[in-house]
């Protein structure tokens, strides 16, 4: 997994909320068993054409933007289904980052498995950034990890929270398995405590 | 030991280790497996060369790219047939069991696993799918993960996690006649937001509650994701208890004895503490419907559609106007001006055997109107269906002019060939009204099994509590 340190970009003005999950990749897109390729998916019933024409006034489709790493979105970003083919449509455009001043809980979760940061800021700072994007068109930000830092090209700055596992995680693009079963031997004495004391739970 | 609620007591029940920052490696003892979410986890095992951890703890079954009319024609998109093809091969690989498409007990995750006794009081249930939150409703701790989590699962039999909020949502009274427990979680997410539980657990309590069925907690637990949360959950009482006997994979003799012995246990103390409260009373609630593009946007059957000016701020006002825009629908107008192009009853919210004669009671002797281009009912299993047949359920479906189907999770997501056409405005028994969720273009008003098919009776939408009179 990529390493998140510091990600600069042009900030990608989203201004909706609630943004759910089948608007992020629809479900005709589920259907791979593979986790590369769905970017140019990624926002399809808002990004396309029926007949696959790229919208000239969507965001993603015109410059700057459309080369950018950070999205900027209103409350509960990602709500709706686990699928994780958001957070993979979402890399594999190119997004590093989201930010919002909220996020559906399974769907960040699942953006800190590939590597995606989400950050939470208050609804105010968000829409100071709304305002900034649109007052000067290509307004970027850099996001700072380590630092729990963000700051944009007027100079505004700003901190975030984000808990210390998971910012260790995003820093060394760590994937958890290899964590996990460092603590194998828990795992095998509790599993065989639960089976003796609730074998119901266990069929073979 | 101070006061626990049931889900302080799951957590407690199934934390292996802490790390200081509060992540928490939990046991999985059951995980549910599809096609759709479980091919990169299987594809990811395999590159590392890695084992599975526990084999009995898995169960399969494809259900969400399944096709709904004959069976024995196999699926024609080789897209999805290639998955549900992938699945077969990777539970054969490793063994693991999988209720295939031509087997009985087949059919959607949520409904076959409580089905066969496969979810059982005090286990975590995981799945890749939002909608398990749905086992709560047997006092699991249930919840949907991403892939990257399943593949986890798959390797080590646990998952990080972090402990969420305790959430009580407290229903006095009872469900009027004609009011459902899909119209009772309609009106929790109305009140909650669907960002509401974000963070938190719910559970669901009161009298109310209590008089619910088995069946309908599972549909007011399906839905806690809809408000935010990750896991819905119902406390065990006799119902439960009763639910589970005779089951399958549930205990038996002496073992039950046990296990009834500890499951009686899973119930919040009386002094628990809740983060947070929201308190109905169960009788005022009417039937819903939902008029836009969230779940949240909903309101009771004689309610009119809103005005975005009338709208509490300006980022609601803009949801509800975009909203409005999508569905084709204008300020002020009745909901019961409603027409439907459209019906489905189905999916793992009302696709069990209690849902489908709710909608049958409505239905029987009467015919859909012509208005209506057609009415999907697809049981939520194999058994579910067999049932309802047996009470000749199919019979009144099929003289009413409705298609009775095979079971899967059909047209709540389109990700099969049940899928409404662009403008198209379907009265649907399932859980999301997003934006293209059934279908690109498509318009869904979530409702319960009996408004469902009152609608496609009626070619609009109609209060089932005055109407069935």
């Amino acid at each position: 997994m990529e390493a998140f340190t510091v990600v600069e970009s042009v900030l990608i003005p989203l201004d909706r909320a609630n943004v759910d999950t089948d608007a992020i990749i629809p479900k005709q897109f589920l259907k791979t068993i593979e986790r590369q390729g769905l970017g140019r998916h990624l926002f399809h019933d808002w990004r396309y054409e029926d007949d696959g024409t790229p919208k000239a006034d969507f965001v993603l489709n015109r410059p700057p933007y459309s080369g950018g790493k950070i999205l900027l979105a209103r409350e509960n970003f990602g709500c709706g289904s686990s699928r994780e083919h958001a957070p993979w449509a979402l890399a594999d455009f190119g997004i590093r980052a989201v930010v919002a001043p909220s996020f559906a809980d399974i769907f960040a979760n699942n953006c800190v498995q590939n590597g995606i940061l989400t950050v939470t800021l208050s609804a105010d700072e968000v829409e100071h950034l709304f305002q900034a994007v649109q007052s000067r068109p290509g307004y970027g930000l850099r996001i700072d990890l380590a630092q729990g830092e963000i700051q944009g090209s007027d100079g505004w700055r700003t901190h975030f929270e984000v808990a210390p596992g998971t910012r260790h995680k995003l820093l060394h693009g760590l994937d958890d398995i290899g964590i996990t079963l460092q603590h194998k031997e828990a795992i095998a004495r509790y599993e065989a405590q639960r089976r003796e004391q609730f074998p119901w739970l266990f069929r073979g | 030991m101070a006061a626990q609620t049931l889900y302080d007591k799951l957590w407690d029940q199934h934390r292996i280790l802490a790390e200081d920052d509060g992540r928490t490696l939990l046991y999985i003892d059951r995980q549910l497996l599809h096609e759709v979410t479980s091919p990169q986890a299987f594809a990811g095992l395999r590159a590392a060369g890695r084992p599975l951890w526990r084999v009995d703890a898995n169960i399969a079954t494809a259900d969400h790219n399944v096709p709904t009319t004959d069976r024995a024609a196999g699926i024609s998109d080789p897209v999805a047939r290639l998955q549900v093809d992938t699945l077969d091969r990777n539970c054969r690989e490793y063994g693991i069991e999988e209720f295939g498409m031509m087997d009985r007990r087949q059919g959607i995750v949520h409904v076959i696993a409580p089905e066969q006794g496969l979810t059982l009081p005090g286990m975590t249930v995981v799945c890749g799918d939002s909608h398990t939150a749905t086992h709560g409703a047997l006092a699991t701790l249930a919840f949907g993960i991403g892939t990257t989590e399943v593949e986890h699962v798959l390797a080590t039999q646990c998952l990080w996690a972090r402990k969420a909020k305790n959430l009580r949502v407290w229903v006095d009274g009872r469900l009027g006649a004609g009011v459902t427990a899909k119209d009772l979680v309609l009106a929790i997410i109305g009140q909650l937001g669907t960002a509401g539980g974000t963070g938190h657990t719910i559970e669901f309590a009161g009298p109310a509650v209590q008089a619910l069925s088995i069946e309908g907690r599972m549909t007011l637990c399906n839905m806690a994701i809809e408000a935010g949360a990750r896991s819905g959950l119902v406390a065990v009482d006799e119902r439960t208890i009763e639910y589970l006997q005779g089951r399958p994979y549930a205990p038996s003799g002496a073992e039950w004895d046990r296990a009834v012995a500890v499951w009686r246990q899973l119930v919040s103390d009386a002094d628990a503490h809740f983060d947070k409260e929201l308190r109905l009373d169960g009788s005022a609630i009417r039937p819903q419907v939902t008029w836009g593009t969230s779940p949240e946007m909903v309101l009771a059957v004689d309610d009119r559609v809103p005005d975005p000016d009338e709208a509490p701020d300006a980022v609601r006002r803009q949801a509800w106007s975009n909203a409005l825009q999508y569905m084709g629908l204008r300020p002020h107008t009745p909901i019961t001006d409603i027409a439907v192009d459209r019906v489905f009853i189905g999916s793992c919210t009302n696709a069990r055997i209690e849902d489908l004669r709710a909608a049958a009671q409505v239905v029987q002797g009467k015919t859909k109107a012509a208005s209506v281009k057609s009415v999907l009912v697809v049981p939520g299993s194999g058994l579910v269906k067999m049932q309802a047949e047996a009470e000749g359920l199919d019979e009144i479906f099929r003289q009413a002019g409705f298609e009775w189907r095979e079971p899967g999770c059909s047209m709540c997501l389109a990700m099969n060939a049940d899928r409404l056409e662009p403008g198209e405005r379907c009265a649907a028994t399932s859980n999301r009204n997003f934006e293209g969720r059934q279908g690109a273009g498509g318009r869904t008003h979530l409702v319960s099994p009996a408004m469902a098919a009152a609608a496609a009776i009626a070619g609009h939408f109609v209060d089932v509590r005055h109407w069935q009179v």
